[in-house]
């Protein structure tokens, strides 16, 4: 398989993830507002700056605006081209990727996408978002999960394919923790840092971890697991140590892994590359951590160091297979005419010889 | 469709008899939901130098244009004409120059042509075939008689849009396409891997698909064609050259490549040869042609024979090599590099179709009718500059056909081509129909996609009704 095409059905998948995971963020703290009362600038402000935050844009974000409001920062994140990462720039170049690789996925595959594309590209999307942004997330977040499905069942799961997997879940993986990190970017007092966590959250606490834990999806699986009580550990254990949730932590990088293992064809246990190496790795430690050693040392400093983990496998990854010493098109002229140089002079040789 | 008397074509009859059975809504329904599936599946072209809405559809009328088998053979036949005559004088100008020297061409036409490789004089093509693909544009003039307008010998495009309009149609109107008596064209891109294959250096081929890359105006067609055959479709940045070898950077390493079936032009192939500030291309890929490591299709060089003034000798080509008659003839044609023509073409500006020598998609043509006082003496001013870089030809009446139009009468005649594909590989092939290409504004007679144009699907039948 080409590298080109690996890494772009690679960022592919992972921009997709990226769109549905914004999506998911927003949405839940739109619906979140409406729970919260009392609600002054000051504390607005200190509810959608985290969210910027999370997203791991902020510098970007006070480029383009003054203050973290409600509006700026749900344009900011859902349709400003100018921060690469928003809702609508990963739409865009998730279709830009698979435009480079049309050849190699489904006609299903690629008219949703398009689709999708041309939803968010029109008049309609900004018509849908005034209307009911709740309704706008829903388009998104189905079509995502229209493309997860499309991709599962019609697309030839071919080394391709488990890079478009290992995008997709590193991303997955990411976000995941990401949003259990919102919680913890709120200034300190406002964060009362659940150190007493047999006692239950207060009630605005226990909505936040609520709205947490819907903006992945998890409520269903969380409640019929842990009741309908939420505390903070228990839904931090649930999001990164899960080991069935489809969007925990330790699900997303053990198959992370399971995909890296069958690019290479290297059984678990063994590696091959550092991507392996550091993937395999990764999955041990989720399935031997305990969620109270990660709060004594502060949940937001582990999660941090996850996201490195995570960065450093994708880096890994890329370096393993996708970046085999592209030169500069100059130098390769270079060693094209020295070549050709080279033959010159051995052919005179000869003729000489002769 | 119809002839002098205002009858129907017997061909068309059976068609329109059951394309009346629609009602003006339903053939709206069934336009707009191919349109939308068009913009859906991405069947789009890039226009340049716009970049809001940098994707457009190639607009498809669903009329078909219907062509009986005993017209089509005569096309057939005189395309394999066409194509093997252009062969024969590539191979002759690379090698021994005899209707050079014979003095049936002036040789400083071949030789000044701009697209002419002396680096390739006495270079043996693989299989000795230059122009692998070839689509060749015609039309009809008010007699009725097809005129060969242009040999478009380097990479011509459109065919992807032969293969999609006809799927289109067959979803839109399978009830038509049963009783019609169609010949298929899905067969295309197996004819064209067949040809790569035959043209190979080694058994056991790897092929690839070269391509400018997703921003060209013909992208769609690129992955589309790679798709179809089942090959890689590779940019420039993804071959390297070692040891006079091609190789694609895989994620499991360097693997060899054998066939590139390139969409690029010559000038962009390799910067170490042609243009130095190519992006697209890849350094040293001429070295491991001239080696014998990899094939090309089209092959280098082939760009002189879609010279428009080397098109004025084709007929002359056909009768030095083959000793036959064209089947097809061309527009009648001046060259403004001839003292009585250049005359003949400064006093009828006004009257003439002016096109420069090495241009295409419709560009650096000047419609002598339409053209305002300015642009005739701006074109004047350049061909007394450079009487080598320009030809002209007649304005040609193209034949029209119905087309859906916004007004009044909802069906109107607009101006139609014809570019059929030409597959030159073990034997010759032609794709029966090809791209019916349709100028979309009232009176207008340029049907190029970059300019208004649009498409139609081509029917061939089995037999002459």
């Amino acid at each position: 398989m080409l590298s080109r095409v690996a890494n772009s059905l690679y960022w592919m998948s992972r921009y997709i993830e990226r769109a549905e995971n914004i999506a998911r963020i927003v949405d839940v703290n739109l619906q979140l507002l409406l729970d919260l009362r009392n609600l002054n600038e000051e504390r607005l402000a200190q509810h959608w700056r985290p969210i910027v935050q999370t997203t791991g844009d902020e510098q970007q974000f006070f480029q383009l605006h003054k203050k973290a409001t409600g509006n700026a920062v749900t344009e900011f994140l859902v349709f400003q081209m100018e921060n690469p990462n928003s809702l609508v720039s990963s739409i865009c170049q998730a279709r830009e990727n698979a435009r480079m690789v049309r050849d190699q996925i489904t006609i299903e595959f690629w008219e949703e996408l398009n689709r999708l594309y041309w939803f968010v590209k029109t008049p309609q999307a900004r018509k849908t978002w005034n209307e009911s942004p709740s309704e706008f997330f829903q388009q998104i977040k189905s079509s995502s999960l229209h493309l997860i499905g499309l991709s599962e069942a019609t697309l030839i799961h071919n080394e391709g394919w488990w890079f478009s997997q290992v995008g997709k879940f590193i991303e997955r993986a990411d976000k995941t923790s990401r949003i259990l990190d919102l919680r913890y970017q709120v200034p300190p007092e406002q964060a009362a840092p659940a150190r007493n966590t047999q006692a239950d959250a207060s009630e605005a606490d226990a909505l936040e971890w609520s709205a947490i834990l819907r903006s992945c999806s998890a409520w269903d699986a969380y409640k019929s697991l842990c009741g309908a009580q939420v505390s903070p550990k228990l839904v931090a254990e649930f999001l990164l140590f899960n080991e069935d949730f489809p969007r925990s932590v330790r699900f997303c990088v053990t198959e992370l892994n399971r995909a890296l293992r069958r690019i290479s064809g290297v059984a678990e246990g063994r590696f091959c590359n550092s991507a392996e190496k550091l993937a395999g790795r990764l999955v041990a430690e989720l399935q031997f951590s305990t969620v109270d050693e990660i709060f004594e040392q502060g949940l937001h400093f582990y999660i941090d160091q996850l996201q490195t983990k995570l960065n450093d496998i994708g880096g890994a990854m890329f370096d393993a297979y996708i970046f085999q010493k592209f030169n500069n098109l100059e130098d390769e002229i270079m060693v094209q005419q020295e070549e050709q140089q080279q033959q010159f002079r051995i052919r005179s040789e000869r003729t000489e010889v002769a | 469709m119809v002839d002098d008397c205002g009858q129907i074509r017997p061909h068309y009859q059976q068609f329109r008899e059951l394309f009346q059975a629609l009602t003006r809504k339903e053939f709206e329904n069934k336009r707009q939901s191919v349109d939308l599936a068009f913009l859906r599946q991405g069947i789009t072209f890039n226009v340049y130098g716009d970049s809001a809405g940098a994707e457009k559809i190639f607009p498809f009328d669903l009329l078909p244009r219907i062509i009986p088998a005993s017209e089509w053979e005569m096309i057939e036949r005189g395309l394999v004409q066409r194509i093997t005559a252009l062969n024969l004088f590539l191979h002759d100008i690379y090698h021994e120059q005899k209707i050079l020297s014979d003095g049936v061409i002036p040789p400083f036409y071949v030789l000044s042509g701009k697209h002419f490789r002396r680096e390739f004089v006495n270079f043996n093509v693989p299989r000795d075939i230059y122009i692998h693909v070839c689509g060749t544009d015609l039309i009809r003039d008010d007699k009725g008689n097809y005129l060969v307008l242009e040999d478009n010998g380097r990479c011509p495009s459109g065919v992807s849009y032969v293969l999609e309009n006809r799927r289109s149609m067959k979803r839109t109107f399978p009830v038509l396409f049963e009783r019609a008596g169609v010949r298929p064209v899905e067969h295309y891109p197996q004819e064209l891997l067949k040809m790569l294959q035959h043209i190979s250096p080694v058994a056991g081929s790897t092929v690839v698909l070269l391509t400018p890359g997703c921003y060209n105006s013909a992208y769609f067609e690129h992955t589309y064609l790679a798709r179809q055959m089942g090959i890689e479709i590779v940019e420039g940045r993804d071959l390297v050259v070692r040891d006079s070898r091609v190789f694609m950077r895989t994620t499991k390493g360097l693997q060899p490549v054998h066939v590139i079936y390139r969409r690029i032009d010559d000038d962009f192939l390799d910067p170490t040869i042609f243009r130095r500030d190519s992006m697209l291309g890849v350094p040293g890929i001429v070295q491991a042609y001239r080696a014998g490591n990899i094939s090309l299709a089209n092959s280098i060089g082939t760009g002189i024979a879609d010279d428009k003034v080397m098109y004025y000798f084709v007929p002359r080509m056909i009768k030095y090599y083959l000793d036959q008659e064209p089947i097809l003839p061309n527009v009648p044609t001046y060259l403004a590099s001839e003292e009585a023509d250049k005359k003949y073409i400064l006093e009828n500006l006004s009257k003439l179709v002016v096109k420069a020598a090495n241009e295409s998609g419709g560009y650096g043509m000047l419609m002598g009718p339409k053209a305002t006082k300015a642009q005739v003496e701006d074109f004047r001013k350049k061909i007394v500059a450079e009487p080598r870089n320009f030809i002209a030809q007649p304005m040609i009446s193209l034949s029209r056909h119905p087309t859906r139009v916004d007004g009044d009468y909802y069906f109107e005649g607009r101006h139609v081509d014809l570019r059929p594909y030409i597959i030159y590989g073990e034997k010759i092939v032609v794709a029966p129909g090809g791209l019916t290409r349709v100028a979309l504004r009232k009176g207008s007679l340029v049907v190029n996609s970059s300019q208004g144009g649009g498409s139609k699907d081509t029917w061939v039948l089995y037999g002459d009704q």
